[in-house]
């Protein structure tokens, strides 16, 4: 294709070098961007790994080869231990509610009601707002002594810890810490969720809208309900969205700061806290450079575990 | 019958759906409202007795000059990623060189990093640069992290250009730049609000570089927020002042251009 048309350009024009000048000239273009992406992201990087095999674990650099030291000492830790429990279960239910919610609601405003706009509108609000904002006011939604307590109290009688809850669901000791799943992190996945839910509503909607008329009336023609046709005709050409928002997910959770920085903090015996908290903490307030290194690189690692196979399969896609 | 049924039952859903999506909002704006004698846990769900904007008052003393920060961050920061996305954009959609497909995928990686694996060599350039705890060097980290994003968005957008509208435009003699200048970025004019207005969120929203880059002075309005918030004398209805001082901006920006925000969402959502 390419070969063809620059043969069909160079006929028409009858001369080579404005062609491949053209093609200079964009490549320079493109070249600051480059060197910033690789000094900035690649070079930043390799900067981080060389940290975190040295030996910078107060405020003075000392570069000093120690190995994985950094990488075993952490690992130890009842916090670094405490962080990756967290960061599994707040992972698999935080997108787990914003692909069942978002879908689901995504069916219900595709149902051409009057006044979906609306609906649509207050489901994708949060979506503007920071998660610092966001952290803020669900702080005070679900601070245990009011909020949705109040309103908890007087329909059960149930007034649930949120976030300053310690309790594990179910307690196996492994390593140094209770394995399960702290119930403090509920109050942040819904605070999560909430925020979140309206992007996967606009995947989803995007592609019900792109399902093309025919292929219900098909369905229709066959004789299939209503409901057999959202579930065995819909939903499975929605998947590759599925898939889409799942990754998307997937690396805002892997690396969830904000959120928790604002709204809980590391918590009572770290049941709130996250990788890229500890990080932050370990690093900047601590001054344990290299182990702060060691943790950004673990982090960076589950990171491109997924998202790697994931941009060059949709690199490929494309081709 | 069963027909309006199910609507009735669609529609409940909804409606409960987006009194819980409302909450928030509905907590934020009524506690804001209150003055403090006002603003007791038992009381929370109450409408204020009357109008009060003295929380606004002590908001906007502490959060004025924070929120001035932050818009002289986030306009250049959104003006120059837009434009340098716009050109890689151009490039890699119909200048394609041999691995310029690679190129691509690469520097999309960089939107997915944790930025937590960028941040000690991040500091240490900013500070030898002279750009620590300061403006310009909150917009050249906004910058340069928000390249792979505006790239992919203005990537994707060009792509429905047609090549032979190039091609074209071409055997008339246009080069590189006045394809750019008369053709592409006529075309564009969606594409940069799309973009202006998605980066203008990210980076006005944006907390991790801004709490690492910036101490008092110079932090914007999120840091500044997140320590008002965090301070545990200052109450609550001060807090969602000051909040809904933070979220203004953006929350505007929605209300008014809602379809080209959610255009940007889908734009930068890499491909399904």
């Amino acid at each position: 294709m390419e070969a063809t048309n620059t043969q069909k350009r160079d006929t028409l024009r009858q001369k080579k070098k404005p062609v491949s000048k053209d093609k200079v000239l964009a490549f320079l273009f493109l070249l600051p961007s480059l060197i910033l992406i690789a000094v900035f992201v690649y070079g930043f990087i390799g900067w981080t790994g060389y940290v975190s095999v040295s030996n910078w674990n107060q405020l003075i650099p000392d570069m000093s080869f120690v190995g994985l030291d950094n990488f075993s000492s952490i690992f130890q830790t009842f916090r670094f231990q405490s962080d990756l429990r967290n960061m599994l279960f707040f992972t698999v239910f935080f997108i787990a509610g914003v692909v069942i919610l978002g879908q689901f609601l995504a069916v219900l405003i595709d149902q051409k009601l009057k006044g979906e706009s609306i609906f649509r509108n207050i489901f994708l609000f949060p979506m503007a707002l920071s998660f610092v904002v966001t952290g803020v006011v669900w702080r005070w939604v679900l601070n245990p002594d009011t909020g949705m307590n109040i309103i908890l109290d007087g329909l059960f009688g149930w007034t649930p810890g949120w976030y300053t809850d310690t309790t594990i669901v179910p307690t196996l000791q492994i390593g140094q810490i209770d394995f399960g799943i702290p119930l403090a992190l509920i109050a942040v996945m819904i605070a999560a969720i909430w925020q979140m839910t309206g992007f996967s509503l606009a995947m989803y909607l995007a592609g019900l809208r792109g399902i093309p008329e025919e292929l219900r009336e098909a369905a229709r023609m066959d004789g299939a309900t209503e409901r057999q046709i959202y579930f065995k005709v819909i939903l499975p050409q929605l998947q590759p969205i599925t898939f889409g928002v799942i990754v998307m997910m997937l690396h805002i959770s892997l690396k969830i700061f904000d959120l928790i920085y604002t709204m809980t903090g590391p918590g009572a015996n770290f049941v709130t806290d996250m990788p890229a908290v500890n990080m932050f903490e370990t690093t900047f307030r601590g001054n344990y450079y290299a182990e702060g290194a060691a943790i950004a690189i673990v982090l960076l690692v589950l990171v491109a575990i997924f998202i790697v196979p994931y941009l060059i399969k949709s690199r490929k896609g494309e081709a | 019958m069963t027909k309006s049924l199910s609507k009735g039952i669609f529609y409940a859903l909804l409606v409960l759906f987006s009194l819980f999506f409302l909450i928030p909002f509905y907590v934020m704006v009524v506690t804001s409202l209150k003055p403090f004698d006002e603003v007791s846990i038992a009381t929370m769900w109450q409408l204020p007795s009357a109008i009060n904007l003295s929380s606004y008052a002590q908001a906007f003393a502490k959060l004025v000059p924070n929120f001035l920060n932050s818009l002289y961050i986030v306009i250049p920061a959104t003006l120059i990623s837009a434009l340098l996305g716009s050109l890689n954009g151009y490039v890699l959609s119909k200048w394609k060189f041999k691995g310029s497909e690679w190129v691509f995928t690469a520097l999309l990686f960089g939107m997915f990093i944790p930025y937590q694996s960028v941040l000690i060599p991040l500091i240490k350039t900013i500070q030898v640069l002279g750009l620590y705890n300061t403006i310009p060097g909150l917009v050249l980290t906004n910058v340069v992290y928000g390249i792979p994003l505006t790239t992919l968005m203005f990537r994707n957008f060009y792509a429905s250009i047609p090549d032979s509208m190039i091609e074209s435009a071409q055997i008339d003699g246009a080069g590189f730049i006045r394809i750019f200048r008369f053709i592409i970025i006529p075309l564009s004019i969606t594409g940069f609000v799309v973009v202006s207005i998605w980066q203008f969120t990210n980076i006005w929203n944006e907390f991790l570089f801004a709490i690492t880059i910036t101490g008092s002075e110079q932090q914007p309005i999120m840091v500044a927020l997140q320590n008002l918030a965090g301070s545990q004398i200052v109450e609550w209805n001060v807090q969602m002042a000051g909040a809904i001082l933070a979220a203004l901006p953006t929350m505007i920006v929605y209300i008014f251009a809602g379809r080209y925000f959610i255009q940007g969402l889908l734009a930068g959502s890499v491909k399904g």
